[in-house]
């Protein structure tokens, strides 16, 4: 299913991660190709983001090495780097009361070089990721008088804006509203069908699988599993990995993954039944 | 193929046309307060005398009252637009580095340090110059050991970190800005009486006696143009430090740049004037609200106004009660204050 020629997107070979000295992943041998689209699935604190963050060069591997499309992501020219992959932060704390379509704009940045403004071709590539993302109507608007699902889908816009065949996103659907989570999930499955790749953490098993080929289980500890999802998203990998009992369900012709409600629930008295 | 567009055409959009208007506008606005502060003052110049006097000064021989006149007062105006202009500037410079608004370029403590320089040398009688020397001694001291103590946060050496973000450079510094306030409280609690008053006034900001100077000109004008180049990289860099390591921002190298900068420009401002209050964090704001936070058009159009608001405040601290002359930063904290509050309860009223 991969193309031998081209060397994959992301390759890691013995990569080890850890955070005050806590052992997050070890040995983590993972090979992204274009066209594939990855779920990285664990439990809080796993190490997710960390990888996320090291797989994007913004912070160093605590042993082992990440090379993207086959050169050692240390060694990449910052701006080449950003031209080659592109990472959604978690979190975004805006200081200063920036317009919509000027964030968007920014993330043009890689490919100015040359030009101190913005060209009309800018311009149309931003307002086109602004209607993708169905926020082109906000374009005007100061950043910090979003709501939350408006400035993710805002920064999710950038992200396309910045046009890159390697997308890094952590939490995509967070704050997003259920219309627009599937919206999301179905244009990063869009993406890979035009010969991206994209690595996406997020915690909705059910997004994961109908948008993903393949997913990343970070169980915490160092363990990991990798493989498409039909491989590695199965009940017993899932429940050890998240630590809470998962069904997969069958519901006509797609999977629907259930965490175990604990049977007990029903019977248990209610909590305030004494008064 | 591309979920974009194929680009059409390159041409340069409307907001290059826009700045440059503005930036027009502003400059000829300086110049407006620059002959208003020729003219003002106890003896006003008749505005018929004007290009005499001026035509006789660029010809280096100030023959007449009306030429010695303008040789003192554009002297004075000279040197409170380019401490005004730097004091403004490094106010932009600081927000974006510490990535919040209300930042000003005193909140390192490169003003309390200079405090602590220029209080020493006149709490010891010395010359004028020597004063200015212990001001320019005092910044540069405090800007070189917060930099050590915080250059783990500057991202010093090529460390593995990309981003730098932690406070410990803003920590630092205000409590390092505390420590010299606490030295300032001891020098002027052992003064002597005939002393006081000069500390006093050098610590409030004044810019009496003070005339024409090249150095900080030289200054302000490389700092402007080093800043124009990386304007680009400065907005997206005070839009999210995490995000300008993604978009290819070398956030280590444009923190240090910044923090030099910064504390050059507010070093030499500090040395001309003392530590003058609220040019650098009203002017700076005022022009966000203005035209927009984009460093483009912030930067040149920030330099422009600190230099006309200081001209202008200085020119008005030699007036309102001439033939006394208030010391400036009586004036920039009057007119400063209100100024700010006003736009802080929009600023909450828009982000409600």
């Amino acid at each position: 299913m991969t193309l031998p020629m081209t060397p994959p997107m992301i390759s890691t070979q013995d990569l080890t991660l850890r955070v005050d000295g806590r052992l997050l992943v070890e040995r983590l041998d993972w090979r992204v190709h274009a066209g594939e689209s990855w779920c990285v699935i664990g439990p809080n604190g796993a190490g997710k983001s960390t990888l996320l963050r090291t797989v994007a060069g913004l912070r160093a591997p605590d042993g082992g090495s990440v090379a993207l499309a086959g050169r050692p992501v240390g060694d990449w020219a910052l701006p080449a780097l950003a031209r080659e992959r592109a990472y959604l932060a978690q979190s975004r704390g805006d200081a200063f009361a920036y317009r919509v379509i000027e964030t968007v704009l920014m993330a043009r940045h890689p490919y100015h070089a040359d030009r101190y403004w913005e060209g009309s071709d800018d311009h149309a590539a931003a307002e086109a990721a602004l209607r993708t993302l169905d926020v082109a109507h906000l374009a005007e608007r100061d950043v910090r008088t979003l709501s939350g699902g408006e400035r993710q889908r805002v920064a999710i816009a950038a992200l396309l804006a910045q046009d890159t065949p390697l997308l890094l996103l952590d939490e995509p659907a967070n704050a997003l509203d259920l219309a627009h989570q599937v919206a999301v999930t179905e244009l990063m499955a869009r993406l890979c069908r035009e010969g991206r790749a994209v690595v996406s953490v997020g915690h909705d098993l059910n997004l994961a699988w109908s948008g993903a080929t393949h997913a990343l289980l970070l169980n915490g500890d160092g363990s990991w599993h990798a493989g498409t999802t039909r491989d590695v998203m199965r009940p017993e990998l899932l429940s050890a990995c998240l630590g809470h009992p998962i069904a997969a369900i069958a519901h006509g012709a797609r999977t629907v993954f259930l965490p175990d409600a604990p049977a007990a629930v029903t019977n248990l008295a209610p909590v305030r039944n004494s008064q | 193929m591309s979920v974009l567009p194929a680009a059409s055409t390159t041409q340069p959009v409307h907001s290059q046309r826009g700045t440059l208007a503005v930036l027009g506008a502003l400059a000829f606005v300086s110049l407006l307060v620059f002959a208003a502060a020729g003219l003002a003052g106890s003896v006003p110049v008749p505005l018929a005398d004007l290009p005499q006097a001026f035509i006789s000064l660029v010809a280096g021989e100030p023959s007449d009252m009306s030429a010695t006149l303008l040789d003192l007062r554009l002297g004075r105006a000279s040197a409170a637009f380019v401490t005004g202009a730097a004091l403004a500037l490094a106010g932009v410079m600081m927000q974006a580095l510490v990535r919040n608004p209300l930042a000003d370029p005193y909140v390192l403590g490169v003003s309390a340090g200079a405090a602590v320089g220029a209080l020493a040398a006149l709490l010891f009688g010395a010359a004028l110059w020597m004063v200015d020397l212990g001001a320019l001694a005092g910044a540069v001291g405090i800007s070189l050991l917060l930099y050590l103590l915080a250059r783990r946060d500057l991202g010093g050496g090529r460390g593995a970190v990309r981003t730098g973000e932690s406070g410990v450079l803003l920590l630092t510094g205000v409590v390092l800005a505390s420590a010299c306030m606490a030295l300032v409280t001891l020098m002027l609690s052992v003064a002597p009486e005939s002393r006081l008053r000069g500390m006093v006034f050098w610590m409030i900001g004044d810019l009496a006696g003070s005339s024409w100077r090249l150095l900080p000109w030289l200054v302000l004008a490389a700092a402007v143009l080093l800043a124009l180049c990386r304007a680009r990289s400065l907005n997206v860099m005070a839009l999210h430090a995490d995000a300008a390591a993604a978009l290819g921002v070398d956030v280590p190298a444009q923190r240090r740049f910044l923090f030099l900068c910064s504390g050059l420009l507010t070093a030499c401002a500090v040395t001309s004037g003392g530590s003058i209050g609220f040019v650098g964090l009203v002017v700076p704001h005022a022009c966000r609200y203005a035209f927009g936070p984009d460093h483009r058009i912030l930067l040149p159009a920030a330099t422009l106004v600190g230099g006309s608001f200081l001209v202008l405040a200085d020119t008005l601290a030699r007036t309102v009660l001439a033939p006394q002359q208030l010391p400036v930063g009586v004036l920039t904290s009057l007119i400063g204050v209100p100024v700010f509050l006003f736009q802080l309860h929009q600023l909450h009223l828009r982000r409600r």
